[in-house]
């Protein structure tokens, strides 16, 4: 059987991070992937990043991707398979892969779950048109591949994801006439919400999308306004004609093979729903199986990158390399979470934190 | 439709080939994704729900929701969002479940 030391499964910032700091203090590292590139969410985006210098703010996501998929692929500590999915978990540590139409089964000594997340769907009439899509999806398909999703694209949700992903639409060329957010604030960061206005589309707040329609796919949504409890305000409905309809409405952590290790998973809204409990260290109920990014908590890639340290520096320490600089590189990796964290932000990472640590201490 | 030109993305495209699609040849560039060839192309509808017939497209656009599952080379259920395009693929809409290996799925 296929062995790997540690088996990282994930290649976002999280599974770069992790892979590199576990392969830097000694470890082997063994990088699976199932696109046929490295960099998970980063590869899609053209904005700038947030944050301090340790996460490479200013630059660009895809930037980020390049230089940190560079560093795995020459790192001689690092095996990377690319096209291959993790299916499942079986007793005695070892997953099985797809790949290439083969399945690979793969033991481990620690296993790092940096799989991310999926984008969440909303119920109305019709909500399964073609042309109905998820912002990421259009991201992907505009972004890595240069296929414009439609001609005029509306956006339902106005946090981070619905108006970065307007403003690359209207990059690529595309019309988007509207941005519809049923809460009654903007939950982006000002500075993208005050871009994508200033270049003439309309962010409408306490509105929402009660129906689609179209015959083959998508032709057009129906909108209404919502009042302080969230109802729809009678005789408010108006037609917009769209060929797509992005939705952007947050995003649910991938913990299937976790949930089948038998990782002791809690329910914490503000952390995106199900998530598996862990230590201060990344490490789960299950020993020698670690989380980061995503999959832990929705947040955001700068985080994902310093999480990914401290599960790979804690899985290398826990098999018995870098003792000696364990100490000093967590407390600095802390540090930058902290910072991060700060301010109004990070209020609801942070609740969600609190919240999952009530759940109980999970292994010191 | 394709992104001719982008204030900061350079794309690499692979070849141009051709394929079939429900017997019509289409063109698209080796390595894409079948459905991003597709959608290029105008087709928006890949698949039909299983009770209602409706018509779906893709959804998630990396392989999690099967949403985009047709009939490649003969094979029922391939995720079209994921699977890279080669020259001379035959690529149908799927009829049901799905025929594997020749069981019948329903
Ligand atoms: C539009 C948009 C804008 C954003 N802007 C910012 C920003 O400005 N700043 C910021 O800090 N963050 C931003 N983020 C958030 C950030 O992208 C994510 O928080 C971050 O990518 C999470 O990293 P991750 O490594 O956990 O997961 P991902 O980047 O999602 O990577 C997960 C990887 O795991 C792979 N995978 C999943 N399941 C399997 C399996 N079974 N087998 C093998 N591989 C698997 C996936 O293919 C993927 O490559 C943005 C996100 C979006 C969508
Ligand atoms: S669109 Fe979701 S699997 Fe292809």
């Amino acid at each position: 059987m296929n062995k790997a030391e540690i088996l990282v499964i994930g290649s976002g910032p999280a599974g770069l991070k992790a892979s590199l700091s576990a392969a830097d203090q000694g470890a082997g590292v063994t990088l699976v992937e199932r696109d046929p590139f490295l960099g998970g969410q980063l590869v899609k985006q053209t904005h700038m990043f947030f944050g301090s210098k340790e996460q490479y703010a200013s630059e660009r996501g895809f930037k980020i991707a390049e230089k940190l998929t560079a560093a795995a692929e020459e790192h001689p500590g690092v095996r990377v398979l690319k096209g291959a999915a993790a299916l499942g978990y079986y007793d005695d540590n070892v997953v099985t892969l797809e790949l290439k139409g083969r399945v690979l089964p793969v033991s481990y000594d620690a296993m790092i779950m940096a799989t991310g997340a999926q984008e969440n769907t909303l119920m109305f009439p019709n909500c399964d048109l073609p042309g109905i899509y998820g912002a990421g999806a259009v991201q992907t398909l505009m972004n890595v591949y240069g296929v414009l999703p439609g001609k005029r694209v509306a956006m339902l949700g106005a946090g981070n994801i619905g108006v970065i992903v307007s403003y690359q639409l209207l990059q690529a060329g595309v019309e988007v006439p509207a941005i519809i957010e049923a809460a009654p604030e903007i939950g982006a960061y000002h500075v993208h919400a005050s871009k994508v206005r200033r270049m003439g589309v309309p962010i409408y707040t306490s509105q929402t999308v009660v129906s689609a329609h179209g015959s083959d796919a998508l032709e057009k949504i129906i909108m209404v306004e919502l009042d302080d409890s969230w109802q729809p305000v009678p005789d408010t409905e108006r037609e917009l004609d769209v060929d797509v309809l992005c939705i952007a409405v947050g995003l649910t952590p991938l913990t299937e093979i976790l949930f089948q290790a038998g990782c002791e998973i809690a329910y914490i809204p503000e952390l995106g729903g199900h998530v598996p409990r862990r230590s201060a260290v990344m490490e789960t109920s299950v020993a020698n199986i670690y989380i980061a990014g995503d999959v832990s908590g929705i947040e955001e890639a700068s985080a994902a990158m310093v999480e990914g340290t401290i599960a790979g520096l804690t899985a290398a320490f826990n098999l018995g390399y870098g003792r000696d600089s364990y100490e000093q590189k967590i407390a600095a990796a802390n540090l930058e979470l902290d910072a991060l964290r700060k301010g109004p932000t990070g209020e609801k990472i942070r609740t969600g934190l609190q919240n999952l640590k009530k759940t109980g201490e999970v292994r010191q | 439709m394709r992104i001719q030109v982008h204030p900061i993305l350079e794309f690499k495209k692979g070849k141009k080939i051709s394929f079939t699609y429900d017997g019509i040849t289409v063109e698209g560039y080796e390595g894409e994704p079948i459905a991003a060839a597709l959608h290029a192309a105008g087709v928006r509808v890949l698949s039909h729900s299983r009770n209602f017939k409706r018509p779906r497209g893709f959804w998630c656009a990396i392989g999690n929701c099967s949403s985009c599952n047709m009939r490649v080379n003969g094979i029922p259920n391939v995720r079209t969002c994921v699977e890279p395009l080669q020259d001379g693929m035959t690529v149908e809409t799927q009829q049901g479940r799905g025929v594997i290996g020749g069981v019948p799925g329903e």
